[in-house]
């Protein structure tokens, strides 16, 4: 099995080996051995589900940390609009860029403005082709893996758009490269991730060849600094900042009011975009053109690697988004065009196939899964049905999936246990009420 | 291929008649069961529309059943059984756009008159076996190709 690399990682020490997390992943990639959690690389999507669900903290996201700049001769950092709600009303997107500043970058650029190119090119790609319906938002990395890992029926139906990290990444760097004359490979571009999927997306690219970011900071990481260098009032213009629409696309239900009308339907929530997906998966979404689904609730607001409360967040970032006057607007909708006029709707176009990913098969031939799976029923009949999680798998169905893929066996469940050692225990007091041939005969009390 | 008959899967699952709320579960089971069997994803699609078309007939026509999955090394077979009433006339059931569903059942957005149709479309053998007056029997067969065929 290829090794994936993935930016959710478990914190031995941390990990108390109770249950909460292998209940919550949205792929059941996660089991409790040694009381440890451990993650099936092979089905994480790097939702971070778990990362929220665990109460010791012991789930980390594994990002760059601002001593890497240090590679490079000029640093752009690319706050995700996610980044603006968690910041209290007292400072303005001016002074967060300031502050990004201090902090070691040369200059910002806003990621609500890659949104606003996306938005457009994903218009055109619409009327311009005929897709398959529902076509799904590429945008959330988390959801585009979970399509890989768990419906890949429907990895025609995503749409092969880059997402707008990467094309605010692309223009930055090449106006910057241009206008500055520095070597294209002297640019450091760091994005301020809101979640753990966006990390993995830019160390294991899903649909681009190369890598157009140079690495993630965790909006948690690096919180405490942001906020000391807030204190100190500075204010600075970004590169390029989008419109209110553009920023709007970090909530739930943002993207489709940038892309306005259209017959379109928006989840959010992991396992409430499972429900929808598991409807899209069977035909049964025929009325609906345009699915928009974010991983986290109320979308990268509540992102995993974020600090603030998503619903307190979502009326910040819904603040920070109307206060981008009309005229800034104006000028930004008409910026992300000519960036498309000069680029070309091909440059922002996702160009390499994104691939099923292998993962939830019981075995490799047709022949022996479908003798595991017998095996399966026969195993799960026996089982208590109470997915209580003791025997660290999340459901009864799980452990005896681990049972017949030879992971786990069957008096791992403490069920199961306890019958045996009742049968034993019988067998024992059988034993010790054997006569023996020395003894006088015992009557039955 | 002589182990064909001694390697086959057989999974049942009941339908009560009018259960809604539980409605689409047993496609989803039989999506995840064929997932985990490593079929290609367009055969789990066929397979999954056939069992939803199946399941969502025994909850609005019949009164009661199950939906049985046999699954070898050459095919998915989704059989549908019920205990009646049974399709008096079965050429008009196959019409599209024929159906019997009651108005509360259409105001749902069901009833249609595509479920049988919808299943013939994507199997590649498709059976019906019924009168008035006792069960039906449907079957949809999708052919697991083989690799390099």
């Amino acid at each position: 099995m290829e090794s994936r690399f993935h930016s959710v990682k478990l914190l031995e020490d941390k990990c108390k080996g109770c249950t909460n997390c292998i209940k919550r992943c949205p792929t059941e990639a996660i089991r409790v051995r040694e009381g440890k959690a451990v993650i099936n690389a092979a089905r994480c999507i790097d939702c971070g589900e778990c990362v929220r669900t665990c109460d010791n903290h012991a789930k980390a996201i594994i990002a760059n940390s601002l001593e890497d700049l240090q590679g490079f001769d000029y640093n752009i950092a690319l706050p995700a609009p996610a980044l603006y709600s968690q910041i209290g009303r007292a400072s303005g997107p001016d002074e967060v860029v300031w502050a990004l500043e201090q902090m070691g970058f040369d200059a910002v650029c806003d990621v609500s403005f890659g949104a606003d190119i996306i938005t457009e090119c994903t218009r055109r790609y619409i009327k311009e082709n005929t897709l398959l319906k529902p076509l799904i938002s590429s945008a959330c990395p988390a959801v585009v893996r979970l399509v890989q890992v768990r419906f890949p029926g429907l990895i025609p139906h995503l749409a092969k758009m880059e997402s707008p990290m990467y094309a605010a990444a692309r223009v930055a760097r090449a106006r910057v490269g241009a206008q500055l004359r520095i070597p294209d490979e002297r640019i450091g571009v760091f994005f301020i991730s809101p979640c753990a999927a966006k990390v993995t997306a830019i160390i294991s690219p899903l649909g681009s060849q190369e890598s157009y970011v140079n690495g993630a900071l965790s909006i948690g990481d690096i919180y405490g600094r942001l906020i000391a260098n807030l204190g100190r009032g500075g204010s600075s213009r970004p590169l390029y900042r989008g419109s209110g629409l553009g920023f709007g696309w970090a909530m739930d239900g943002g993207e489709l009011r940038a892309l306005g009308d259209m017959k379109a339907l928006a989840v959010d929530g992991i396992h409430n975009v499972i429900g929808v997906l598991e409807e899209a998966d069977s035909g049964r979404l025929k009325r609906v053109d345009y699915i928009e689904a974010l991983a986290c609730q109320a979308g990268c607001v509540g992102g995993p690697a974020t600090v603030e409360n998503p619903f307190v967040a979502r009326v910040r970032m819904r603040d920070v988004s109307a206060g981008i006057d009309a005229r800034s607007m104006a000028e930004s909708l008409q910026l992300a065009w000519d960036c498309i006029d000069e680029f070309g709707d091909d440059f922002f176009h996702m160009h390499e196939p994104i691939h099923p990913l292998a993962g939830m098969e019981l075995a490799e031939s047709l022949e022996s899964a479908i003798a595991r799976m017998g095996e399966l029923e026969r195993i799960v009949r026996e089982l208590p049905g109470l997915d209580c999680g003791a025997c660290g798998s999340p459901t009864c169905r799980t452990h005896a999936e681990d049972v017949v893929c030879g992971r786990a066996i069957e008096t791992d469940c403490v069920f199961k246990l306890r019958e045996r050692m009742q049968e034993m225990a019988e067998d024992l007091l059988r034993l010790a009420r054997t006569d023996l041939p020395s003894m006088a005969r015992r009557d039955d009390d | 291929m002589t182990a064909r008959d001694e390697r086959a899967l057989e999974m049942d699952f009941a339908v009560a008649r009018q259960d809604f709320a539980a409605a689409g579960e047993v496609a989803s089971r039989v999506k995840q069961v064929l997932r985990q069997l490593g079929i290609a994803s367009d055969l789990v699609r066929r397979a999954a529309v056939a069992a939803y078309e199946a399941e969502m007939n025994l909850v609005i026509h019949s009164s009661g059943g199950k939906i049985v999955l046999k699954v070898d090394s050459e095919r998915i077979v989704v059989e549908a059984r019920d205990i009646g009433p049974g399709i008096p006339d079965i050429e008009l059931a196959m019409r599209e756009g024929y159906s019997t569903a009651s108005d509360e059942v259409r105001e749902m957005g069901f009833g249609a008159g595509m479920g049988l149709p919808n299943m013939r479309r994507c199997s590649d053998a498709f059976t019906i076996d019924s009168s008035a007056g006792r069960g039906t029997t449907v079957t949809a067969a999708i052919y697991i190709a083989k690799p390099g065929s």
